[in-house]
């Protein structure tokens, strides 16, 4: 070995350099375990979009699908049920649907495409229970969801009425129709 | 340290330091004379966390970590397993139990002023400690997959919902699915058995380096080591071991036996320890009546209820346990024990355990107006002991600290 002075900066340089190359390694690798996280491929699977056949769905019904395990219920309204959601506007706390979750063409008063159809993810967003489709009309009832686990009260368009629990309306999935009578749930199509 | 001798023990002592560990951490390591009630926390928590490894590492010989089939693993265990009921009862028993010995530990660092200097760092290994027990014991709860399993976890995880921008897909990460499912309870399961408790472990090793590198603090909060005798050993100290060793075998005793009244009659504790909803399997379509955490989370699930708004309300519950971790800088006093400090400390410490209890307390039951008003006043005392204790400790009216320990 000679007796030559150190040179600090180029040992400074190759430490920096070594560290660095370093780290960027640890992150590359970092990635695809930190990716085994998230939703597989079966999971997505399961979580495509689903189809509902809406052709036997009459006036006032309510059928239940189930997408990404969620229930998601598809609701024909019939005109008197729609007038309704003008009248109660007074009642709600969100009657914009401005704190809520639902595309952009659901954000409306009826909340749908198509006003007669309702698609709407069929969960409470105070604590996820399920609320029951309450179409039966008493003289301070209007119709619209009950939740019985907290009675949180919602309308046609499931938007929800002050002073219950929850705090939003209910969530609108993404879907689109595929022809008059198929619903796509799951997927965006144009307003 | 001492001449290497002969024999079996001379040889390992050329090859690894065992009489000298021996020595620095037991029959050497000098504890103040006057150690109290309060003392024997520490060591009972070492205790918990070697039942909570035994009896978890049998409780995984029989568990299934599988959506279909981790309900009905769990009453295999109780049913048909020769003593698996003793096994989990234990291991069930053992988790409320630690965060009893845990939760006095703390409040016994709190009124000695165990967490001032030079002891910061015994402190934050502590409270990351007490941070890696909530999320082994957060993880361990969903693995019954019973209903409260579920929908506790599903509450929690929604928490990170909370969160502006990737909230929503930090939750999507965590759990695996879409919903909370068999993807979610297998991790949860690695992380419970593995992870975790690979960490706390570094974590208590810490910890008590730590604690031996500057010595233990006393009732008196006296630092012993400013009075020491012509062989360098501390007049008020005495050996760990055999005193302190012998002390806490009577802790121990003590302990057992009520831990095991708990396990042999009432392990249910009527539905604080297991929940009444967690006999039920986990169903993803219907929501228990009423979602309450196990006792040890609700003060810090009331402060998240007792805020209006979600994401401050997240906060706030975050707030709460962050608050703990920068005690010892917001604490500027000098006297280090309750008995030598002002009365207005005494005040602050007794608004900060009714706060902290009425949390407790109202975290457990449905929220109504009446106790939501209650819980923002708590919420208010539990605050307000930090930030009252920042403004009293200042230029505190403290009584002069004695020189040697009292008795």
């Amino acid at each position: 070995m000679s007796s030559e002075a150190i040179d600090h900066s180029r040992r400074r340089f190759l430490t920096a350099a070594t560290s660095v190359v370093g780290a960027a390694g640890v992150v590359a690798v970092a990635v695809p375990f930190l990716s085994t996280w998230k939703p597989s491929a079966r999971a997505q699977s399961a979580g495509a979009p689903v189809e509902a056949d809406i052709s036997k769905l009459e006036l006032g019904q309510q059928i239940i699908v189930k997408w990404r395990g969620k229930p998601v219920w598809i609701v024909r309204r019939d005109e008197k049920a729609l007038a309704t959601l003008a009248e109660i506007e007074g009642e709600l706390s969100d009657p914009g649907s401005d704190e809520s979750l639902q595309p952009a063409y659901a954000k409306n008063q009826h909340r749908s495409i198509n006003p007669e159809y309702l698609v709407m993810i069929g969960i409470c967003t105070h604590l996820g229970c399920s609320p029951t489709y309450r179409p039966d009309i008493t003289a301070d009832w209007l119709g619209g969801f009950f939740c019985p686990c907290h009675g949180s009260k919602f309308d046609y368009s499931g938007r929800v009425y002050s002073g219950v629990p929850a705090p939003t309306n209910l969530e609108i999935p993404p879907h689109r129709f595929v022809s008059d009578n198929v619903v796509l749930i799951g997927e965006d199509g144009e307003a | 340290m001492s001449a290497k001798g002969n024999g079996l023990m001379g040889w390992i002592d050329a090859r690894f330091p065992l009489t000298k560990m021996v020595e620095e951490h037991l029959s050497k390591y000098y504890a103040p004379k006057n150690f109290n009630f309060w003392y024997f926390f520490g060591s009972l928590a070492l205790l918990v966390l070697v039942i909570q490894i035994v009896s978890g590492i049998f409780l995984t010989m029989f568990y299934k970590p599988d959506g279909e089939l981790a309900f009905a693993s769990v009453e295999y265990i109780m049913r048909d397993v020769d003593w698996g009921w003793l096994i989990r009862y234990i291991h069930s028993t053992g988790a409320s139990a630690f965060f009893v010995v845990v939760y006095l530990h703390m409040f016994r660092a709190m009124i000695y002023g165990s967490y001032q200097k030079p002891r910061e760092l015994i402190w934050l290994f502590g409270m990351f400690i007490f941070l890696a027990l909530m999320a082994e014991a957060f993880m361990g709860y969903l693995l019954p997959w019973g209903q409260m399993s579920y929908w506790g976890a599903q509450v929690i995880i929604s928490l990170f919902g909370a969160i502006p921008v990737v909230g929503d897909e930090l939750t999507l990460w965590i759990r695996g699915d879409y919903v909370i499912s068999d993807a979610t309870l297998n991790r949860f399961f690695a992380l419970h058995v593995v992870a975790v408790p690979i960490v706390l472990l570094m974590l208590v090793v810490m910890h008590i380096i730590a604690l031996h590198e500057v010595g233990s603090n006393n009732p008196d909060g006296i630092d012993i080591k400013k009075n020491k005798n012509e062989e360098g050993v501390p007049v008020d100290g005495i050996p760990f071991h055999p005193y302190y060793t012998v002390k806490d075998i009577v802790g121990v005793v003590v302990f057992l036996a009520l831990f095991s009244v708990v396990v042999f009659f009432m392990p249910e504790m009527n539905g604080y320890f297991l929940e009444y909803a967690n006999f039920v399997p986990a169903n993803p379509f219907k929501t228990p009546e009423h979602i309450a955490p196990v006792w040890y989370f609700t003060p810090f699930y009331a402060i998240l209820r007792a805020v209006p708004d979600k994401l401050l309300g997240v906060i706030a519950m975050f707030a709460a346990i962050i608050v703990l971790f920068v005690l010892p800088w917001l604490d500027r006093g000098k006297v280090r024990s309750i008995r030598y400090r002002s009365s207005a400390f005494k005040w602050l410490l007794v608004m900060f355990v009714i706060s902290f209890i009425g949390l407790g307390y109202l975290g457990a039951l449905p929220a109504t107006e009446g106790r939501t008003l209650f819980a923002r006043i708590f919420t208010i005392g539990y605050f307000g002991y930090f930030i009252g204790l920042w403004f009293i400790s200042k230029n505190e009216n403290t009584k002069p600290v004695p020189e040697r320990v009292t008795s």
